[in-house]
């Protein structure tokens, strides 16, 4: 079992993350390390794209609630995108979707009205 | 004969097993016949409650295991998790858990407490028992059809 987090910096003040695998309380410490090497800066664009992700649970959602907070306390964004549908699911039931920025993959994408 | 099958998994408890009893229920709902959909509903409802049980014994230092009990009935599972570590009041930190509702600042945002609100949300029946430690009871049915009775929606 294992994770794997690739963070890119592919402009000024927007970082993009591409993370793969399975997020639970074995991996999740290690994906809260790698996203706190993000750099805040003010106005930070951070999009993280979960598309190979497998499987999460509570603490996967816990890093991505303590990330999103941090972002915001930055006056940055936070997305998420590619999600599946059963991850999507778990943002949905805990009402994390109406908060966050979340995009799913392309069979049900939320149409994104800031655009 | 035994109306279930009985099988049980015993695990250090420590992160790195969760996924390990994470998988081995998942074949074992394989075996019933439950759908995708539900075997990765109890994959997540079981890592909780054995999550819950690692972090309890971490807390106190603890060398323990989790002990993880599976009953096969023809058309139901029930999973039960016991750590013997400190009890957590499963009352107060219910009251805690739940979903998040009208939140905007994300200041207010808690990062702990969803564990035990997807165990409810995710199964159909969950009991709790204080006794040397806490022990979670899960039961989920197979359900012929797939119905969202259990899922709440939040119109977004």
């Amino acid at each position: 079992m294992n994770i794997s987090v690739e963070l890119q910096t592919i402009a000024e003040l927007h970082i993009k993350g591409l993370i793969g695998g399975e997020i639970d309380a074995f991996t999740a410490p290690i994906l809260r390390e790698k996203l706190a090497e993000v750099t805040l800066q003010d106005n930070i664009h951070v999009e993280l794209n979960l598309q190979d992700v497998s499987y999460m649970d509570s603490t996967g959602l816990g890093v991505f609630v303590g990330f999103y907070k941090s972002v915001i306390a930055a006056n940055g964004h936070m997305e998420l995108t590619g999600l599946s549908s059963r991850l999507k699911r778990l943002f949905d039931i805990t009402g994390l979707v109406e908060i966050m920025d979340i995009q799913a993959r392309d069979e049900e994408v939320k149409i994104d009205e800031t655009v | 004969m035994k109306p279930f099958d009985y099988v049980e998994i015993r695990v250090p408890a420590k992160p790195q097993y969760v996924s390990v009893a994470r998988l081995t229920i998942s074949g074992l709902a394989n075996r019933i016949g439950f759908t995708y959909d539900d075997i990765e509903d109890l994959k997540i409802a079981a890592s909780e409650a054995i999550t819950n049980a690692v972090q309890h014994a971490y807390a106190d230092n603890e060398e323990g295991e989790v002990v993880i009990g599976c009953a096969l009935y023809d058309e139901k599972i029930e999973i039960m998790v016991a750590d013997h570590g400190k009890s957590f009041d499963f009352e107060e930190t219910k009251a805690k858990v739940g979903p998040y509702h009208d939140l905007e600042e994300g200041s207010f945002l808690r990062e702990g407490g969803l564990g035990l609100y997807l165990i409810e949300t995710l199964m159909d029946e969950v009991k709790v028992h204080h006794q040397e430690g806490v022990t979670v009871f899960m039961t989920k049915h197979v359900r012929v059809e797939q119905v969202d009775e259990n899922v709440e929606h939040v119109p977004s």
